[in-house]
């Protein structure tokens, strides 16, 4: 039986999974460029965002460029470990099956 | 089940890292169209110094006429352009046919990272010229590619690795084979070029 209890939670949605895999191998990504590169809406990829926010995964910055803001992400310490967690349970589990 | 879907989740990580990361719209077309035109250049190179009555492979120093040189500057310069609009053109034809986005952080980085050794080169490969090194310049050119390509390969296929490295092992045995420059210039940016173009080609269709 597979235990799923080892999986984190907060990864379940494939939009968190899809920004995660991103920032992990690029700095500061830009809101826009994550969009379309997951090909989401603005509000999908702002609450998912959030929430990897709350949880200390991903850090956020946010400036000015002339008038227009601009977000951008990165993501933190805590949340490279998690994620690479995440990823080795989920190779674990599929060791398993 | 389950398993199924954390399959799916795996492979849809390993894609958007690899997707966001990379630059994959390289098309192996522009690396034959660029190994073709720096064939034809190169060998009307050769072609026109032959002409000249001045045998390139054993001449050491000559003085050459400046309408000569301007003849084979604007050679070198017409390849140049030649070679970047190809491998431009097929380029941007691969990515819009598999819907890929082209102007990214990805191909900015590539670009960069390309260009500083490129352009290092370039100022260094003048100063040979200023210097009257002749027999330097083909040499040159092929390890300061070389090298920029090295440097490029973390943002696109890892072939290119490859490729930088035997360019840049050329240009160091061209170096100590003065004389044989322009052929060893054919041979890395003609002929690497056209059989890299072509295993990519082949590879990734």
């Amino acid at each position: 039986m597979i235990n799923i209890q080892s999986l984190n939670k907060e990864f379940e949605s494939r939009v968190r999974l899809g920004i995660m895999s991103i920032l992990m191998v690029r700095e500061w990504v830009e809101f826009k460029e994550l969009k379309e590169l997951l090909e989401i809406t603005d509000g999908n990829l702002a609450s998912h965002a959030g929430a990897l926010e709350k949880n200390d995964y991903v850090e956020v910055r946010k400036e000015f460029v002339g008038k227009k803001p601009r977000t951008t992400y990165n993501v933190t310490r805590l949340g490279r470990k998690a994620f690479t967690d995440h990823l080795t349970q989920l190779e674990k589990l599929m060791r398993q099956s | 089940m389950a398993a199924e879907k954390y399959q799916d989740d795996l492979t849809a990580i390993r894609s958007m890292m690899e997707r966001s990361s990379r630059f994959i719209s390289l098309s192996g077309l522009s690396g034959v169209a660029a190994g073709l035109i720096a064939l034809v250049g190169g060998c009307w190179a050769l072609y026109l110094l032959h002409q000249q009555g001045r045998d390139y492979l054993t001449a050491s120093e000559m003085a050459y006429s400046t309408a000569f040189f301007t003849q084979l500057f604007i050679t070198a310069l017409l390849i140049l352009i030649l070679a970047i609009a190809a491998a431009a053109y097929f380029t941007v034809r691969k990515s819009k046919r598999s819907g890929l986005k082209i102007w990214t952080s990805a191909t900015r980085q590539l670009l960069v990272n390309l260009f500083i050794p490129l352009i290092i080169g370039g100022i260094c490969c003048l100063a040979l010229f200023y210097h009257g090194q002749l027999q330097l310049l083909a040499p040159a050119t092929l390890i300061f590619y070389g090298l920029a390509l090295i440097n490029a390969s973390k943002y696109t296929f890892q072939e290119i690795y490859y490729l930088g490295l035997l360019e840049a092992c050329l240009g160091l045995i061209s170096c100590f084979l003065i004389g044989y420059g322009l052929i060893f210039w054919i041979v890395g940016f003609g002929v690497l070029h056209i059989i890299y173009g072509i295993l990519m080609q082949r590879k990734y269709r």
